[in-house]
C-alpha cells in the first residue's frame, strides 16, 4: 500500500485530464470521445484528495455519494470496495461518471476548486464503474425474500431504472413498462454513443433483469393500459411514473415544417435509437455530408445534435444560440469538445423565419441579432432584439433543440393526476407521492428537463416511500 | 408452449396470411392485449426485424376473445415488402399499440366511407363502427384496376350501398372515387359525414368535392412516423394553421383544414433513400419474385 502522502505532496500532483480520442479522428467516428483513466492515473488522481474532515464535495452530489471514502479506496487500489461504496447511493455510476455536470455538482463543491483544480471525481467514478464491470462481471445475486407486492414502473429512463432497482432489492415484484423497443430512456435515444456507449446502459439494465425485474417493451401506458387499469385490473399495488419530458418544443416561427427541419428528438432518435448512421440502416436520415447544418439551442441536447451532425459529415455545423457563451446551459466539457471538433458558435442570434424553396425544402434562415438586457427573476440576463439588425444564412438541415415539454399521453387518461400549468405532474419532492392514491412520480416528468442524477435520485426517493406505503398501507 | 409468452419470444406471432392483390397482404397476428384495447381508427407501430424501421399500420380488425388483430399491408418499399414475405408461424419483432386517437364515431345519419387502394383497409374499421353506431353507411372503394379493389365483401356486410370504382373501368364504376362521390352528392339523399382514406391527392380531391357543400369530412393522414408516441414531432402536420402531431392528435383530422401540399412534400423527404433501398430489395429477391419466370 502507498505511503500516506502529506497535504503538500497531494497539492503538488497536477489534475489528470481525461485522455481523449484525437479531435480530428473522433469528428468522423461514433466511438467514445473520452477514453477513461488508466489504473495508475486513477490512483494518482485519487491521491490529490485531501480527505477533508468536512467533505463539501458530498453536499454537491445530489445523491450524496460518500465521495471521500470511495476516492480514498481508489488511492489504496481497492477498486472493488470503491465500487461498493458508490453503489450504495448510485445505481448507474458508469453513466453518471460520464454525463453528470460535475463542474456544477460534486467537483464544483470540492475544496480544491478555488485555488487548485478539483479532484476529478467524475472520471474516478467512471473508472471504478468500468473496472468493476470489466473485471468482476456480474455482482452475485443475493436471495431476497419476496413480499408478494407488485409495482409497475412506467418508463425505463434513469428515474424508472433507479426506482426498479431499489424495489426489487426490497423483495417487491417489479415490472417496467417502456413505450419504445429499447430500455434506457434518454440514455439510449438521446445521448449519443460517443458520449455514452449503449453497451454501458445495456449492462446496467441487464443487472436489473438478473435481479428479477421484468421488462415490457413496446408498452405505451395510457394507450395499452391506463394507470387505473394497472392498479385495478392488472393487480399492481403501486405505480411509479417516470416518463420523462419527451415532447419536443418548436420555435413557433414560419417555415418550421419545411423538409429539412428536425426536432432534436427526431434527429437523435433516428441516429441513436434507430442507428441510421450504420451503412445497413433501414431508418433514413437526410444526407448531411458536406451540408450546412444549423442547430438552434445551447443546451446538452444542442451540443449532442451538432456533434452528431459533424460526425455524419456536416460542414459547416454551427450552434445558433440566443444568449451569450456565458449563459449556455450545456456542460463545459461538451462545449469544449464541440469547439475542438470544429463546431461553429453564433451567439446572441435568434431565428425569426425559416426559408424554403418552391418544393418545400429548407434553404436558410433569417436571424435577429440580440443583446443582453437586465437580469430577470432567475438572475439570467434576458436577450432582447436589436431592432433592425437581421441577417440571412443559407442552411440545408436545421435541428431545433430548444427543450422538451412533458408528453400529455399519460395525463389524458389519468385526469385525476394533478398537473402544473407546464404539464408536469405534481409530486412531493421528498416522497414522489402524487394526488392519486398509490401513484408516485419522479424525474423529468415532475421537474421538467433536468439531469440523469436528479432523475435517479427522485426514483430512489420514490422507491423508499413506495416501500413504506406497501408496508404500512397508509396513504 | 403455444400462445403468447409475456416477455418471451413467441410474441406477435403471425396466425394467418392471405394475398389480397398484387403486393397486398392480409395478416392475422397474435396480440391479445392490443386486441382488447383497440378502437376503430387506431394503429400499431411495428418493426419487422431487430434492425428494422418503425412503421405505422392501421388495425383493420380484432378479436378480443381469440387475442388477435389483423393488418392489411401494401408492399411499397423495403419494410412493407419484407413484412409481406412473412408467413404463418413467423413473428414480427416489435409491435406497439394501440396508438393514435380512435376515429370519432357519432350517429351522423348518412355517412360515406371512401377508400383508395389499401386505404380501404384503413377505412374499413371506421365503416364498421359507423354502422354499429346506427349510421346508414355508403362506401366508395377505388382501385387502379379490378384486382386493386379491396375488401368489397367485407364492406358489403356492413354498408347499405357499396360502389367499387376503377381508374381503367375494368370493374365497377369507371372513374375516380371523387367522381362517384360528386354523383352521390348530386343525386341525394343528402350526405351528413364523409371519411376518406387513401393517397394524399385522393384525400385532397375529396376535401375539394365536399367543401362547397359544407359536408363534414374527415381524412386519416399518413405522415412519416418514428416513435408514434408524440416524442419526435416528425409526424407533424398543419391543420387550420396549427401544427399537430398526427400520432397523438390524429391520425384523423378535418379534411377542410388540412394542408395537403405540406403533407405530400414531407412524405417525399426520403424518396431518394427509399428508392435505393427498394431497388436493393428487388435485386436481392429477384429469384423468389412470384411474378418472375418460374
Ligand atoms: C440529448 C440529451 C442530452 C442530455 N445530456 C445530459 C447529460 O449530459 N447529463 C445529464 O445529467 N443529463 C442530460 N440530459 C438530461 C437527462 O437525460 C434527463 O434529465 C433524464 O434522462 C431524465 O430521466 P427520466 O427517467 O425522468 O426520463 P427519460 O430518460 O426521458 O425516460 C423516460 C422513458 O419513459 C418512456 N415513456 C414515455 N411515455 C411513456 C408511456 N406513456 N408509457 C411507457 N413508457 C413511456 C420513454 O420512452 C422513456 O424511455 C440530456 C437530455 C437529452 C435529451
Ligand atoms: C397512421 C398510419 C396508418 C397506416 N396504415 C397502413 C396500413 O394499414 N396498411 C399499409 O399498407 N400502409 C399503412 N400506412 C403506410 C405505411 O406506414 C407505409 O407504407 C410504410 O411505412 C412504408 O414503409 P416502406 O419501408 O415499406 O416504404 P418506403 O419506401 O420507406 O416508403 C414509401 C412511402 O411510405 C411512407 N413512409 C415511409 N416510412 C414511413 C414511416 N416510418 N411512417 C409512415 N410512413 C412512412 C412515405 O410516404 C414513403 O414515401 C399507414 C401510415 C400511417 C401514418
Ligand atoms: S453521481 Fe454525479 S454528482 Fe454524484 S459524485 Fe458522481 S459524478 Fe458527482
Ligand atoms: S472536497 Fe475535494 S478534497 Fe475534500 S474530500 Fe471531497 S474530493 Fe476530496
Ligand atoms: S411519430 Fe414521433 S411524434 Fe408522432
Amino acid at each position: 500500500m502507498a505511503r500516506e502522502l502529506t497535504r503538500r505532496e497531494r497539492l503538488k500532483i497536477p489534475r489528470h485530464e481525461m485522455p481523449e480520442q484525437d479531435a480530428h479522428d473522433r469528428s468522423v467516428n461514433f466511438e467514445e470521445v473520452n477514453l477513461g483513466l488508466t489504473a495508475e492515473q486513477a490512483v494518482a488522481e485519487a491521491e490529490r484528495c485531501l480527505l477533508c474532515a468536512n467533505p463539501t464535495c458530498i453536499d454537491g452530489c445530489p445523491v450524496g455519494i460518500d465521495i471521500r471514502e470511495f476516492v480514498r479506496l481508489v488511492a489504496d487500489e481497492q477498486f472493488g470496495d470503491a465500487a461498493d461504496v458508490i453503489k450504495r447511493d448510485n445505481f448507474l455510476p458508469a453513466v453518471c461518471g460520464r454525463v453528470c455536470p460535475q463542474e456544477d455538482q460534486c467537483e464544483g463543491a470540492c475544496v480544491l476548486v478555488k485555488k487548485y483544480k478539483p479532484v476529478a471525481i467524475g472520471h474516478l467514478e467512471r473508472f471504478v464503474a468500468d473496472y468493476e464491470r470489466e473485471r468482476a462481471g456480474s455482482t452475485s445475486v443475493k436471495t431476497i425474500t419476496k413480499t408478494g407486492k407488485r409495482v409497475a414502473v412506467v418508463g425505463s429512463g434513469p428515474a424508472g431504472l433507479a426506482c426498479a432497482a431499489d424495489l426489487i432489492q426490497a423483495g417487491h415484484d417489479v415490472t417496467v413498462f417502456e413505450a419504445l423497443h429499447e430500455l434506457g430512456g434518454v440514455l439510449v435515444y438521446g445521448i449519443p454513443e460517443f458520449r455514452l456507449p449503449k453497451e454501458i446502459v445495456k449492462a446496467e439494465v441487464d443487472q436489473l433483469a438478473d435481479l428479477g425485474v421484468r421488462f415490457e417493451m413496446n408498452a405505451v401506458i395510457g394507450m395499452i393500459d391506463t394507470i387505473d387499469e394497472l392498479l385495478a385490473e392488472e393487480g399492481y399495488d403501486a405505480v411509479f411514473i417516470g416518463v420523462g419530458a419527451g415532447l419536443p418544443r418548436f420555435l413557433g416561427v414560419p417555415g418550421e415544417n419545411l423538409v429539412g427541419v428536425y426536432s432534436a428528438n427526431e434527429f437523435l432518435t433516428r441516429i441513436n435509437l434507430m442507428r441510421s448512421y450504420a451503412p445497413d440502416a433501414e431508418t433514413p436520415l437526410l444526407d448531411l455530408y458536406r451540408k450546412t447544418v444549423a442547430v438552434f439551442g445551447g443546451g446538452n441536447t444542442a451540443m449532442d445534435a451538432v456533434r452528431t451532425a459533424r460526425r455524419l459529415g456536416a460542414d459547416p455545423a454551427t450552434i445558433f444560440y440566443r444568449r451569450s457563451d456565458a449563459e449556455m446551459p450545456a456542460r463545459a466539457e461538451e462545449v469544449h469538445h464541440a469547439r475542438a471538433e470544429g463546431i461553429g458558435f453564433e451567439t446572441l442570434v435568434s431565428p425569426i423565419e425559416l426559408l424554403g424553396n418552391e418544393d418545400g425544402w429548407l434553404t436558410g434562415a433569417r436571424f435577429q441579432r440580440m443583446e443582453l438586457g437586465e437580469p430577470d427573476d432567475s438572475g439570467r440576463r434576458r436577450p432582447q432584439p436589436i431592432p433592425g439588425d437581421e441577417f440571412e444564412v443559407p442552411i440545408d438541415v436545421a435541428v431545433v433543440a430548444i427543450g422538451n415539454e412533458p408528453n400529455p399521453l399519460i395525463h389524458r387518461t389519468a385526469p385525476d393526476l394533478e398537473q402544473t400549468a407546464w404539464g408536469t405532474i405534481v409530486a412531493d419532492p421528498e416522497t414522489g407521492r402524487t394526488a392519486k392514491k398509490a401513484v408516485f412520480a419522479g424525474g423529468d416528468i415532475v421537474t421538467g428537463g433536468a439531469t440523469v442524477i436528479l432523475a435517479m435520485g427522485a426514483g430512489r426517493r420514490a422507491a423508499a416511500s413506495i416501500k413504506e406505503y406497501l408496508d404500512t398501507g397508509v396513504w | 408452449m403455444d400462445g403468447p409468452q409475456p416477455g418471451g419470444e413467441l410474441m406477435n406471432r403471425i396466425l394467418e396470411t392471405r394475398v389480397l392483390a398484387p403486393e397486398v397482404k392480409y395478416f392475422r397476428i397474435e396480440a391479445p392485449k392490443v386486441a382488447r384495447k383497440r378502437k376503430a381508427g387506431q394503429f400499431v407501430i411495428i418493426r419487422v426485424t431487430g434492425t428494422g424501421e418503425r412503421i405505422p399500420l392501421t388495425i383493420m380488425d380484432s378479436n378480443p376473445d381469440d387475442g388477435w388483430i389483423s393488418l392489411i399491408v401494401q408492399g411499397v418499399g423495403k419494410t412493407t415488402r419484407t413484412l409481406n414475405e412473412l408467413e404463418t408461424g413467423d413473428s414480427v419483432h416489435d409491435l406497439a399499440g394501440p396508438l393514435g386517437m380512435p376515429s370519432e364515431i357519432h350517429e351522423y345519419g348518412r355517412a360515406v366511407v371512401i377508400g383508395g387502394g389499401v386505404g380501404t383497409a384503413i377505412a374499413y374499421p371506421t365503416a364498421v363502427a359507423l354502422a354499429e353506431a346506427g349510421n346508414d353507411v355508403v362506401s366508395i372503394i377505388g382501385g387502379r384496376s379490378r384486382e386493386f379493389v379491396l375488401l368489397e365483401d367485407e364492406m358489403r356486410a356492413v354498408c347499405t350501398e357499396v360502389y367499387p370504382t376503377t381508374d381503367d373501368g375494368s370493374y365497377g364504376y369507371h372513374g375516380f372515387v371523387t367522381d362517384k362521390l360528386a354523383e352521390l352528392i348530386a343525386d341525394g339523399p343528402s350526405i351528413d359525414h364523409v371519411i376518406a382514406v387513401g393517397p394524399v391527392p385522393m384525400m385532397q380531391a375529396v376535401a375539394e368535392v365536399t367543401r362547397p357543400h359544407g359536408i363534414d369530412t374527415v381524412v386519416s393522414l399518413n405522415p412519416i412516423m418514428v416513435d408514434g408516441t408524440g416524442m419526435c414531432g416528425g409526424c407533424r402536420v398543419s391543420v387550420g394553421d396549427e401544427t399537430k402531431f398526427a400520432c397523438v392528435d390524429g391520425p384523423d383530422f378535418d379534411a377542410h383544414q388540412v394542408d395537403f401540399e405540406l403533407l405530400a412534400r414531407r412524405n417525399r423527404t426520403y424518396s431518394a433513400f427509399e428508392y435505393y433501398r427498394n431497388e436493393e430489395f428487388t435485386e436481392e429477391h429477384i429469384h423468389v419474385d412470384p411474378v418472375g419466370s418460374s
